[in-house]
């Protein structure tokens, strides 16, 4: 069983902002640039802050990108900031040619990506960032789960010298994990250990797991429960020997199921070691506007969609 | 610094180098190429200061170029060859396997010189700016030169960053756009025609000058007149006119040669038209 009380909810983009705010006192050479959303990405504490080094872009997220491959060509590590759909489909010859061809140290910071974006509807929606910027060589992927972790996340990545896609989203949402964690990029975090099956799931859906979990294990299973907040490069030995115990897998995460996470997932195990899996991820649609847990239960990324992922999984060993 | 004449001899090597390699390997963009071999040699021999040797990505405390048409790579090697950052051998190398000289601009083979890649057009602008803004914030107060394509301008994301950088006041910036009413399906007064540069940046609030980028003489004088103009509190624009092919006849004036090669006859007449060499690589 994990523990799923829930004590505090918070947003995972206000993880972000604390975390920029705190590399700009320690880092110097950090700087910031963000497409007319400061409010939105909670950059506004580095704004104030740090005003030299942060740059308004407006909205202009193609001009946004080519600055900040200059800024780092320069020496700097620019940290850009908009919303998911903005900072990648968008964009994506940008960063493909000035960012992880040209090899530039730029940390690519997305807000409000997924369905949890609620509202605002599927032009915001973007179901499809993961696999964009985890087909680009050069390129980190990392999508955490909670405030702690996206504010340890947002520090972690200004060590790592390269481009970086730092997903993350709008919704409040439980936060479970330490306050100090030390985050470390691709290595998988395995949250309880099981041998019946094993659910992986990144983002958002880490809570979805947990909840699972213990609907799971209060019916008698043994399940094992990874948090992948690093899709690319992915932790293949974690993944691996888990698979190697339990012989089948869920994947959970707010992404298309085409090119996200279960497709990483899969491709490892059939290229490895064959197992069964179940994806629970959005099937080929867009989503549409509604309130964040209203639409994960229509587009089959509830916790209930889990347990019987799980329940299928097991029948196919 | 270079005489005048230096560096017209300068120009005749680059020359011969464009269309030898373009040449060897069948492939390649002579036309722009040639069209710019003056601006290059000068930008290179008598206004930038920089260290080629090691070379440094981060430029501080030099002058930094960046090439946005980065289809004519051909000219912008042999001009980095002849300042001292490889050496003119490695030419022989231009779109072959394993070469640091690709087809287009990059930085992943190492080839010193060279700070983004560049080749899908309108995005070098933005990345000038980004180089420019990260000087003022290192207190580095050397310039950032950049050049564009005509034809490139379509692009919309340069009106991004000439609306960014005037706005912003980015005065440490020099832009040049290549002047030579041509792209690929003909010219730019039949395309997208737009030859009101002058009027268009300056209602973006930059400065802008008009140069003759086939005039060694004219390009020193330009290039001169606006680092005057920098530091003003507005980016610079130099709308330079050239010929496309410029010093091998039967090239210039047309888009034909904007991405075909040269044969065996041909090149022979390109370089029978620019006997001056300083010893072909």
């Amino acid at each position: 069983m994990v523990n799923t009380e829930v004590l505090e909810k918070k947003d995972t983009r206000s993880g972000f902002g604390a975390g920029l705010l705190e590399l700009g006192k320690t880092n110097p050479e950090v700087v910031a640039l963000c497409a007319d959303l400061t409010g939105s990405l909670k950059m506004d504490a580095f704004q104030k802050e740090f005003p030299n080094r942060f740059f308004q872009a407006g909205i202009a997220e193609a001009n946004m990108i080519g600055m900040a491959a200059g800024l780092a060509t320069g020496g700097k590590i620019p940290f850009t900031g908009t919303f998911a759909n903005f900072s990648t489909g968008r964009v994506y010859d940008q960063i493909r040619q000035s960012v992880a061809y040209s090899e530039k140290n730029v940390k690519i910071c997305a807000s409000h990506a997924g369905l949890t974006l609620g509202e605002d509807g599927a032009t915001h929606q973007i179901l499809e960032d993961i696999g964009l910027m985890k087909m680009l060589p050069n390129m980190v992927v990392i999508n955490p789960c909670d405030y702690n972790q996206t504010k340890a996340a947002t520090i972690a990545i200004a060590d790592h010298h390269g481009p970086v896609y730092l997903r993350f989203g709008r919704p409040k949402w439980p936060v479970f994990t330490a306050p100090d964690q030390k985050f470390e990029i691709g290595k998988a975090w395995t949250i309880q250990e099981g041998t019946d099956v094993t659910i992986v799931a990144t983002g958002h859906m880490v809570w979805k797991a947990m909840e699972a979990t213990n609907i799971l294990e209060q019916q008698g299973l043994s399940v094992e429960l990874i948090n992948i907040h690093t899709i690319k490069p992915l932790d293949d030995a974690a993944i691996l020997k888990s698979a190697a115990k339990t012989r089948c897998v869920v994947t959970a995460e707010e992404h298309q199921m085409h090119g996200g996470l279960g497709d990483s997932i899969c491709q490892l195990l059939a290229r490895n070691n064959p197992n069964p899996v179940e994806m629970v991820a959005v099937n080929d649609s867009f989503g549409e506007s509604g309130k964040p847990e209203q639409l994960l239960e229509k587009y089959g990324l509830g916790t209930d969609n889990i347990v019987n992922a799980v329940k299928k999984v097991i029948t196919r060993k | 610094m270079k005489t005048a004449q230096e560096l017209r001899d300068i120009v005749s090597q680059v020359r011969r180098d464009i269309v030898r390699m373009v040449h060897a390997v069948q492939s390649g963009h002579p036309g722009g190429s040639l069209g710019c071999a003056e601006y290059f040699t000068v930008l290179y021999h008598n206004i930038m200061e920089y260290t080629p040797v090691p070379f440094s990505m981060e430029g501080k405390d030099e002058d930094v170029f960046i090439l946005s048409n980065g289809h004519i790579s051909p000219v912008f090697y042999s001009t980095l060859a002849h300042a001292g950052y490889f050496d003119k051998s490695e030419l022989a190398t231009f779109r072959k396997l394993d070469s640091r000289l690709q087809g287009h601009p990059a930085t992943e083979e190492g080839l010193p010189g060279i700070r983004i890649a560049s080749g899908s057009l309108g995005q070098g602008l933005s990345v000038a700016v980004g180089i420019a803004q990260s000087k003022k914030l290192n207190n580095d107060n050397r310039h950032v030169f950049v050049l564009m394509g005509d034809g490139e301008l379509q692009e919309g994301q340069n009106w991004e960053a000439i609306m960014y950088a005037g706005h912003n006041g980015v005065d440490n910036l020099i832009a040049t756009v290549d002047f030579n009413k041509q792209q690929i399906d003909g010219s730019t007064t039949d395309i997208m025609g737009f030859h009101e540069l002058r009027d268009k940046f300056e209602a973006f609030g930059w400065e802008v000058l008009d140069m003759n980028g086939n005039d060694v003489e004219a390009v020193e004088a330009g290039l001169n007149a606006a680092k005057a103009a920098s530091g003003k509190g507005k980016p610079v624009l130099i709308v330079m006119s050239t010929e496309m092919g410029n010093g091998v006849d039967f090239m210039m004036g047309s888009h034909e040669w904007h991405g075909i090669a040269p044969n065996d006859e041909q090149l022979q007449r390109a370089l029978d038209q620019n006997m001056v060499t300083l010893g072909d690589y």
